[in-house]
């Protein structure tokens, strides 16, 4: 037996002892699994739950980063006194299967050759991340979650633990997310993926042993999907044409604009935090999540007899999953005769407005949970 | 429930003991609250004010941003015992069609609005020649959201038209209860509750 750590926001890390059947049929032995965990699991073990992390998130949402001291991604929305609470819950938040912050990935030692696994490493899914986060919590002793929540891809893992899961989750929190990737999340995504593969330094992925990364590449990827992160409107209240410490333009390719200087720093940044395999393999399980594939298309079929609890939220400006997406779920869990709340919060901040401060979305959650902890 | 509105209260009336309702045009889920505490019901509410939304979801309330006169569709039929549509008919594009869904996805229908026969209508366009702004259409005509005001005896048409059984009618003027007799003219506001024919007849 283990016992469970209560201390706040301490990494932890955990070797499956069973191995994980993937979507591709391949098994993965010994997986470990990097999480957090804060607030203590009562003595029901019903105040579990679950944080999701989007595509380039970690396990770190509501503690200091280890690296780089940087607050918790979600700390507006996890920690003392906010709607999910370690006064009143036992929060678990993992880094996903494929990641980079701890938990296997293409960086990680293949036991079978001592060697990172590289590309050697199976393609993984958005449903094998969430059987991942199940393993973690039977060690944990979570039978059953209070709550999964979770924004973008942290949000497809919440409607994905609802499905493959149904009896273990009581209430699905699913935020500027999609049941599926569209061709233009996927074209966005190819544009990443091809930049790191383009780099030199790649080399088919086996680039671990002399540390040369394809950062250029990596950098690139980040640049481009950073812009579907925000919006056109936002872009051009932060930015407009104005020029980066200069009267005019240079007539060359230096960064003139200040939207390129941001860009770069953004990708530059972004390099040193993250693996450019994991980048590869987290992206294609994200193009690959479509929750109505299995069912001829049918969303609703996907969510037919569910007792879960949702609550969606999208906001405005973001086009990277828009309003459309949200309502489409929405629409299928009516028809499904499931208690589904939803919301459209305005934000000029695009896609990144579920990580920024938002009252209305805390409030919404807030409110959403607690209706779900009194019954 | 004696601090409720009183259209609010007789449409409470109207919803028994646990039974699963769907308010539609919910607000901030005021009387889905009621609801929720008086008469235990699992509720559901549509909504088409994001901050209307948002205030509901924060009380703990499964209310759905989105228009009724698009988004009724999705709803399986017999998925609710009674569908609420308060003060919410005349502003519909299709009120026609909004009741028919209403009573496709409920068994029965609880519907409150505006009566555009009463006196004080009448004698405003009568006598004054303007359009009515009384107690219950408080708006100027070019900024009210109503684009289908109706009269009880339209209503009333309306409901055999589509076929529909007036299982109770409830008449408010001056947030008091009124009898049926010239309630046309006499009430400021009407609450009806409908269900299907076959219903009536099984």
């Amino acid at each position: 037996m283990h016992s469970i750590d209560q201390r706040f926001g301490l990494d932890r890390r955990v070797r499956l002892p069973t191995p994980l059947f993937l979507d591709s049929g391949v098994t993965l032995d010994g997986v470990e699994i990097a999480y957090e965990t804060y607030g203590v699991l009562d003595a029901a073990r019903g105040n579990a739950v679950l944080i999701c992390h989007a595509l380039t998130g970690d396990q770190h949402v509501a503690a200091a980063h280890p690296r780089n001291g940087k607050p918790g991604w979600w700390s507006r929305m996890v920690g003392p006194g906010k709607p999910i609470d370690p006064a009143r819950h036992f929060i678990v938040c993992s880094n996903v299967l494929g990641g980079c912050g701890g938990t296997t990935g293409p960086a990680s030692i293949d036991p079978a050759t001592g060697t990172p696994y590289g590309m050697r490493f199976p393609v993984i899914t958005i449903r094998d991340m969430v059987r991942a986060q199940a393993a973690l919590l039977d060690h944990l002793g979570v039978d059953r979650l209070l709550a999964v929540v979770g924004g973008s891809m942290g949000g497809m893992q919440a409607l994905e633990w609802a499905v493959t899961y149904p009896d273990r989750v009581g209430s699905v929190v699913a935020i500027a997310t999609a049941a599926r990737h569209s061709a233009q999340n996927i074209a966005y995504h190819e544009v990443g993926r091809q930049a790191i593969m383009a780099d030199p330094n790649w080399r088919g992925g086996n680039y671990y042993a002399d540390g040369n990364a394809p950062v250029a590449g990596l950098a690139v990827a980040r640049m481009a999907a950073h812009i579907t992160y925000l919006s056109e409107e936002g872009l051009t209240a932060k930015f407009g044409r104005r020029l980066q410490d200069r009267s005019a333009v240079s007539f060359g390719f230096d960064a003139d604009f200040q939207v390129e200087s941001y860009l770069r720093h953004q990708g530059l940044s972004f390099v040193e935090r993250f693996d450019a395999n994991s980048y590869l393999y987290i992206t294609r399980a994200t193009d690959y999540f479509d929750l109505a594939a299995p069912h001829d298309g049918l969303l609703a079929s996907a969510f037919v007899g569910t007792r879960t609890r949702f609550a969606l939220v999208s906001f405005t400006s973001d086009w990277l999953y828009p309003t459309t997406e949200a309502r489409r779920i929405v629409r299928a869990l009516n028809a499904a005769n499931a208690a589904v709340s939803f919301v459209e919060l305005a934000s000029p901040h695009g896609h990144d407005a579920f990580l920024l401060e938002s009252p209305e979305m805390n409030s919404v959650v807030d409110g959403f949970l607690r209706a779900g902890e009194s019954v | 429930m004696s601090e409720l509105r009183a259209d609010l209260a007789a449409i409470a009336d109207a919803v028994p003991m646990g039974a699963r309702v769907l308010d539609v045009g919910c607000g901030n889920g005021a009387l889905l609250a009621v609801l929720r505490a008086s008469k235990k019901v699992d509720g559901r509410g549509i909504e088409l004010s994001g901050a209307n939304v948002a205030a509901a979801v924060a009380r703990g309330l499964s209310v759905v941003q989105g228009d009724a006169d698009a988004d009724l569709a999705d709803y399986p039929t017999d998925a609710f015992d009674v569908a609420i549509l308060s003060d919410t008919l005349q502003a519909m594009r299709a009120p026609a069609t909004v009741i028919a869904e209403l009573l496709r996805i409920a068994r029965r229908a609880v519907v409150s609005f505006p009566n555009f026969g009463h006196w004080r209508v009448r004698l405003s366009l009568f006598a004054g020649g303007r359009m009515p702004v009384t107690a219950t259409l408080p708006v100027p005509w070019y900024e009210t959201p109503n684009i289908h005001l109706c009269s009880i005896d339209d209503f009333r048409v309306l409901a055999t038209d589509l076929g529909l059984t007036v299982e109770r009618a409830i008449f408010l003027n001056n947030g008091r209860s009124i009898g049926p007799l010239a309630a046309n003219l006499r009430a400021e506001q009407a609450i009806f509750v409908l269900s299907r024919n076959d219903r009536e007849s099984s």
